[in-house]
């Protein structure tokens, strides 16, 4: 059981620091999804080990959320690209002025 | 003193009947002047070619009523004298129980004032037409003069201290308009205002001895007023008593009130005579001895108003003794006069009929001293400085018989008007137990002796002597509009005192208030009328030593302690500057700064805050997406910890 929720937090510490730390929309939103994934890689071995469904159930909620996620995210980010040339998060300050 | 408590509570209490007859037209005289001012200043220049006509007519119309009523009066028994005319009721009787009627008492003290104030008025109207003639703003300075005249009225008919107050305002108004009628110089737009902000001072005592009526007998009608006082106890007759006397030091510029007298000069000259001099400043007088059931009741009350009367009176003297600005040495004489009237006023039933006949004789000779005056600046091209002057008698003969009329009636010279006022309150002065007598006595007599010397001294600078003129001034008797009435004066200098005494004038006024209680002054009459004129002839042969047999330097010698002191108004602006207007003014600026730093300072910090929070917190928002990220893991590692924290 242990390791699973190791992986688990190593996986969604990876995943916190690459949103903290990078700048390229791109990976910070890999990023997100290796905390998501880090997310659902805990729910399933929970449900395993409680031999309740539910948490596996969530885990595909999470993927087909995440999936939807991703459409409208690389969406964003590929117009954003369009118009300012830049995928930089540093640089999307709009709504700041 | 008991019986003429009971005299004068008695006389008050003689009902008033309803005005009939001419006595029942008395108001038009303050509605015919009033209708006169406003018509002037509102039809503004059209009314510019005549209206010093009809600023001239009112108060001439105003004396034919109060002649007709006057002779109606005299056909009334003597105890029948008290007329009331109501107009109007101005406040209806409400729960409070304060009830005023706007009403009009015509009795013989009021009646006196009027004729006083519509005769002398009408003569010095007629003087102004042909004074202000060169002025631009003739018609302006008689509606004014008509304002002046129907308050004067408004004041002395007045039924009850309300209306008395209304009229007591609108003469402090027209006095404040004339004193700065040529507001185009600063300096006489400032004595106006000087005037106005001591006379509301004095307004403050009219306020408080009101309220005090008010709380305490739920009137202020004069008879219903009166006859409460009667029972009121000594203490609240000595408040109102002390109120009243701060009032009538205000409008009278008596003792410690008195420092706008000499800056009120600023006006025009015919302004200094029938307001200065001869009406307003007296209606002091007037609510004294119209108060006098108060001060009956009160004792300290009266020796204050005779201590005040006493003080002024030698104050004046004082200061006139050392003026060399002619308007100012008259207005010196007027505030010491005046302080006869109040020390007579004071002395109660004694000297209360001899104050009212003064104040009649002083009104005749010191309107027609400062017409005089005014027909010399006239003359000199408005130069006042007697010291400029000198053997004017050959160049305006009319103008020197006339002010020596003036001259020897304020001397107290019998037989004229003066001598047979002044002798009778000096003798009046003396008159009481302990050592009260000896001392007002004195300061009376001596107060004689140096209006002798003051007004001997400016006489004789002015018209004896040798000509000091300026070699502009071309010396030359004034029109007849102005010679006339200084001749109707003069004659009224000469014979007003003999004709009220052998007209038996204070039994005139002896139902209103109370007859003349002789009383036995400590000296023999015969001797205090001596001392007097022996002093009067002692005070003329010094001021022929000084400023007749001796040339008058054209510049004022540096003089001593005293003179100095005297030429500055014995310091009183100096005086009233440090203890009134510095503490004012430092509890002004002390507002100011509270307001600066404490009102608007927490306002300031408020929004000084806000900005400075703002600031802080702005640095959050710093539109970075990373940093938001950071934050909402630091702020799940919180709760966390705190969630962990909370379960070991």
């Amino acid at each position: 059981m242990t390791p699973y929720i190791v992986l688990s937090a190593v996986l969604f510490v990876i995943g916190a620091t690459t949103v903290l730390v990078r700048r390229g929309a791109i990976v910070a939103f890999m990023g997100i999804e290796l905390m998501l994934n880090a997310a659902n890689l805990a729910f399933v071995a929970f449900a395993r080990q409680n031999g309740d469904l539910n948490g596996q159930v969530i885990a595909f909620f999470v993927m087909v959320v995440a999936a939807a996620e991703v459409v409208v995210g690389l969406a964003i980010i590929v117009s954003l690209f369009r118009a300012r040339r830049t995928v930089s998060v540093d640089d999307e300050n709009l709504l700041r002025h | 003193m008991t019986h003429t408590v009971a005299l004068v509570t008695a006389a008050t209490e003689v009902a008033a009947a309803p005005a009939t007859g001419a006595i029942a037209l008395m108001p038009l005289v303050v509605a015919i002047p009033l209708t006169s001012a406003a018509i002037l200043l509102l039809a503004g220049r059209r009314s510019d070619r005549w209206g010093h006509l009809l600023g001239v007519a009112t108060p001439i119309a105003g004396f034919a009523i109060a002649l007709a009523g006057l002779i109606d009066m005299l056909g009334h028994p003597a105890d029948g004298r008290s007329f009331t005319a109501v107009l109007f009721t101005w406040i209806p009787d409400s729960p409070g129980g304060l009830a005023v009627e706007a009403a009009m008492r015509i009795d013989p003290l009021s009646l006196s004032f009027v004729l006083l104030v519509t005769f002398v008025g009408a003569l010095i109207h007629i003087y102004s037409i042909a004074y202000m003639a060169h002025d631009a703003d003739r018609r302006r300075f008689f509606a004014y003069l008509n304002l002046f005249v129907a308050a004067m009225c408004l004041l002395v008919l007045a039924d009850s201290f309300a209306v008395l107050f209304v009229g007591w305002e609108g003469v402090g108004l027209a006095s404040y308009l004339l004193i700065g009628f040529w507001n185009r110089r600063t300096q006489y737009a400032v004595a106006a205002k000087k005037a106005f902000i001591a006379n509301r001072i004095g307004d403050v005592g009219l306020l408080v001895a009101m309220g005090l009526m008010v709380a305490n007998f739920g009137t202020l009608d004069f008879a219903g007023v009166f006859a409460e006082a009667g029972e009121a106890s000594t203490g609240l007759a000595t408040a109102i008593g002390l109120a009243l006397l701060l009032a009538a030091c205000g409008k009278s510029a008596q003792f410690p009130l008195q420092s706008w007298l000499g800056d009120a000069m600023a006006g025009p000259t015919p302004v200094s005579a029938l307001i200065h001099a001869a009406t307003m400043v007296t209606a002091g007088v007037y609510l004294v001895v119209r108060s006098l059931p108060i001060y009956v009741q009160a004792p300290t009350a009266r020796l204050v108003v005779v201590i005040v009367g006493a003080i002024t009176l030698v104050f004046g003297a004082v200061v006139g003794a050392a003026k060399d600005d002619m308007k100012k040495v008259l207005a010196a004489s007027t505030m010491s006069q005046i302080g006869y009237m109040m020390l007579a006023a004071g002395l109660g039933p004694v000297g209360a009929a001899f104050a009212i006949m003064h104040l009649l004789t002083h009104g005749f000779f010191k309107a027609g001293l400062f017409l005089g005056a005014g027909s010399v600046m006239h003359a000199m091209g408005d130069q006042v400085d007697a010291r400029r002057f000198g053997a004017l008698r050959r160049a305006m003969p009319i103008t020197w018989v006339t002010f020596m009329a003036g001259w020897l009636a304020i001397l107290g010279v019998p037989p004229f008007a003066g001598f047979w006022s002044k002798d009778r309150i000096i003798e009046a002065a003396f008159v009481g137990d302990g050592a009260a007598p000896w001392v007002f006595g004195t300061v009376a007599l001596l107060g004689a002796g140096m209006t002798a010397f003051y007004m001997s001294r400016l006489f004789f600078m002015v018209f004896q002597g040798k000509a000091r003129w300026t070699d502009d001034a071309h010396p030359h008797e004034p029109s007849p509009l102005m010679t006339g009435p200084m001749i109707v004066l003069a004659v009224g200098s000469v014979a007003l005192g003999w004709v009220l005494s052998a007209t038996g004038f204070t039994g005139w006024l002896a139902p209103v208030i109370g007859p003349a209680d002789h009383g036995d002054p400590v000296l023999h009459v015969p001797v205090i009328t001596v001392a007097t004129l022996v002093l009067v002839a002692a005070g003329v042969a010094l001021a022929w030593r000084m400023y007749a047999a001796r040339p008058v330097p054209v510049l004022p010698p540096p003089g001593g302690r005293l003179v100095r002191a005297a030429r500055a108004d014995l310091y009183q602006d100096a005086v009233n500057n440090e203890l009134l207007v510095k503490p004012g003014g430092a509890v002004v600026t002390a507002a100011a700064a509270t307001d600066t730093y404490v009102v608007d300072g927490a306002v300031r910090g408020v929004a000084w805050l806000a900005v400075a929070v703002g600031r802080v917190v702005r640095l959050v928002q710093n539109g970075y997406v990373r940093s938001y990220a950071a934050t909402m893991v630091a702020g799940v590692i919180v709760l966390v910890a705190v969630v962990l924290a909370w379960r070991v």
